[in-house]
């Protein structure tokens, strides 16, 4: 470990899985030091894999280069580079990695490749103090249920077809909304919901532990192209109708493993409403509810740092010729062995 | 509901709640869906009385399809309350770990007979889990739980529901998920034939790869 002139030792994580370029630096003992982020927002449509991945290369060193001055650490005073190897789009994942190839050759120091996934639970861990919880992870990309069993992070209830986050963010750009930085179209659904009154009948559909989307988001788009109902109205269905299938699916696996915490994650975490039924389950579960602060539940480098140092500690390291990018790598493919 | 004697909780589950009691001197599991306080109480209402309509008319047109199902004594729509036969038996959930690899294909296949009459018969069982499935003293196989089913003779119907299964089998058993998912697929061809059999595990394919993160999924 050339370079380590301090006495602790950092790890830099590098996130790119999506729309978000992030850099996270921490200690080894899980100090967050740095945490930079710089979002992507498309002038019009949806994330293209293409541009994000311009978006990324073009911000790559001012986020670096801002991370390494929060931190107050230098480049060689870093033992290890963890990256974001998957799941994700393929360019912008791409992007991410040959940065941290990059810097792992130039500083000669090991490279360990996270998945994405295992480092929004890990983090979860580490910033709410939470050792054994069943996890709600909702973002744009994912919708997952999961919770530890022997070696691996199980998934217990999935999305069939779109994501959770995936859903709100089509309606909201159906129905002409606006995102900007600070306010994803997520918020925008939740603030419009918070005026709705009318619960209009929508698909709910749960099959079995698994939960499909596309229908109750054909639905709401057909009724909005109506035009019959009102915005706040719709919003407010779609949170109650998609909030609750979630929320059932959690309830679900919760009574099967009986474990006593709930974690709720993920970019689309950071809806109140979402949060109160989350809470309401865990309650009736006896289980400890807690919700990830909005910095460390969307994509962000401070998790890959993280879930990076703990793979490394325990003997997991991607030589440079094995880190191509794993574009569809499972949660559930991931041997943990950090956990116990 | 009279003639009942101090229910016994049991299983306190996500979708309902059930109770172990006496009613009018038999033994018999009180399922009721209590109100859920995450959901608005309009669509509470909507969910609990349509599942509690459901739920025994698909309990009981499995039973006349010959797969073994508890004995339905009482729906109470208001209360949102089933009343049936209490099935006395060990959850394969558990059996499944437990029992020998010969004894363990044999409950599979025979699993896989069973779904197949259902879905034969337009029942999709909605919630396909070992612990879902309970094995009496007289060596049959009763599926319980029917909350989640539908009726429907849809490709995509079934291979949802068998997807279901697979997926059921990997996260509970994932030692011998495989085996155990090739042998309910066998029992399965037995009753709808090799050609539908094959139909609906392209349909499997199909669900899986919509799925977001697939490695068998095409295109990249």
């Amino acid at each position: 470990m050339k370079g380590k002139k301090t006495s602790e030792s950092y790890c830099l994580g590098i996130e790119s899985t999506a729309d978000d370029f992030g850099v996270g630096i921490s200690t080894f003992n899980g100090k967050i030091l740095a945490n930079i982020i710089s979002a992507y927002i498309p002038p019009e449509g949806g994330i293209h894999p293409r541009e994000a991945a311009r978006h990324h290369a073009k911000v790559g060193n001012k986020v670096l280069e801002e991370a390494f001055q929060k931190a107050g650490i230098k480049p060689r005073d870093l033992s290890i580079i963890s990256f974001s190897q998957g799941p994700g789009l393929g360019p912008c994942l791409r992007t991410g990695a040959t940065v941290a190839r990059a810097l792992a050759s130039y500083l000669d120091i090991p490279l360990v490749g996270v998945n994405h996934c295992v480092a929004h639970i890990e983090i979860g861990k580490l910033k709410t103090g939470a050792e054994d919880p069943v996890t709600l992870y909702v973002s744009g990309g994912n919708t997952i249920v999961s919770a530890f069993d022997s070696g691996r992070y199980r998934v217990f209830g999935e999305t069939l077809d779109v994501a959770l986050g995936n859903c709100l963010d089509v309606f909201a750009r159906e129905a002409g909304l606006h995102q900007r930085v600070g306010e994803p179209f997520g918020a925008v659904v939740e603030k419009l919901a918070a005026n709705g009154k009318k619960l209009i009948h929508l698909p709910y559909t749960v099959k079995g532990m698994d939960m499909s989307f596309s229908g109750l988001l054909t639905a709401v788009i057909n009724l909005l192209k109506k035009g019959e109902y009102k915005l706040e109205d719709l919003c407010y269905s779609l949170q109650e109708t998609a909030f609750s299938m979630v929320t059932e699916v959690t309830e679900r696996a919760l009574a099967h493993t009986e474990k006593k915490e709930v974690l709720l994650t993920g970019g689309v975490a950071a809806n109140k409403r979402l949060q109160l039924m989350i809470k309401a389950i865990a309650e009736e579960h006896d289980a400890d509810f807690s919700v990830m602060p909005r910095e460390f539940a969307v994509d962000n480098g401070a998790m890959i740092a993280w879930t990076g140092i703990l793979a490394y500690k325990h003997g997991v390291v991607t030589p440079i010729e094995k880190s191509f990018v794993k574009l569809r790598w499972r949660l559930d493919e991931v041997e943990v062995p950090w956990v116990e | 509901m009279g003639g009942m004697k101090q229910p016994l909780l049991v299983k306190k589950g996500a979708e309902a709640s059930l109770y172990l009691a006496d009613w009018h001197g038999r033994k018999v599991i009180m399922k009721k869906r209590l109100p859920k306080k995450y959901r608005l109480s309009e669509l509470d209402e909507q969910i609990k009385t349509y599942r509690t309509t459901h739920e025994p008319q698909l309990i009981h047109k499995a039973k006349k399809t010959g797969v073994p199902t508890p004995a339905i004594f009482l729906v109470d729509v208001k209360n949102a309350t089933i009343i049936m036969e209490f099935v006395e038996g060990k959850q394969v959930k558990k059996l499944l770990s437990e029992v020998s690899k010969s004894e363990r294909q044999r409950l599979c296949f025979r699993i896989g007979e069973l779904i197949g009459r259902l879905h034969k018969n337009g029942i999709i069982h909605g919630d396909l889990t070992t612990s879902n499935m309970i094995l009496n003293s007289e060596g049959k196989i009763f599926f319980v739980d029917f909350g989640l089913g539908e009726k429907s003779k849809e490709l995509e119907a079934r291979g949802v529901d068998l997807h279901l299964m697979k997926r059921a089998l990997q996260s509970t058993h994932f030692r011998f998920a495989k085996e155990c998912f090739d042998t309910v697929i066998e029992g399965y061809s037995k009753v709808l034939g090799s050609e539908t059999a094959k139909n609906v595990l392209d349909k499997i394919k199909q669900i899986e790869k919509r799925g977001r993160y697939i490695a068998e999924r095409k295109g990249d």
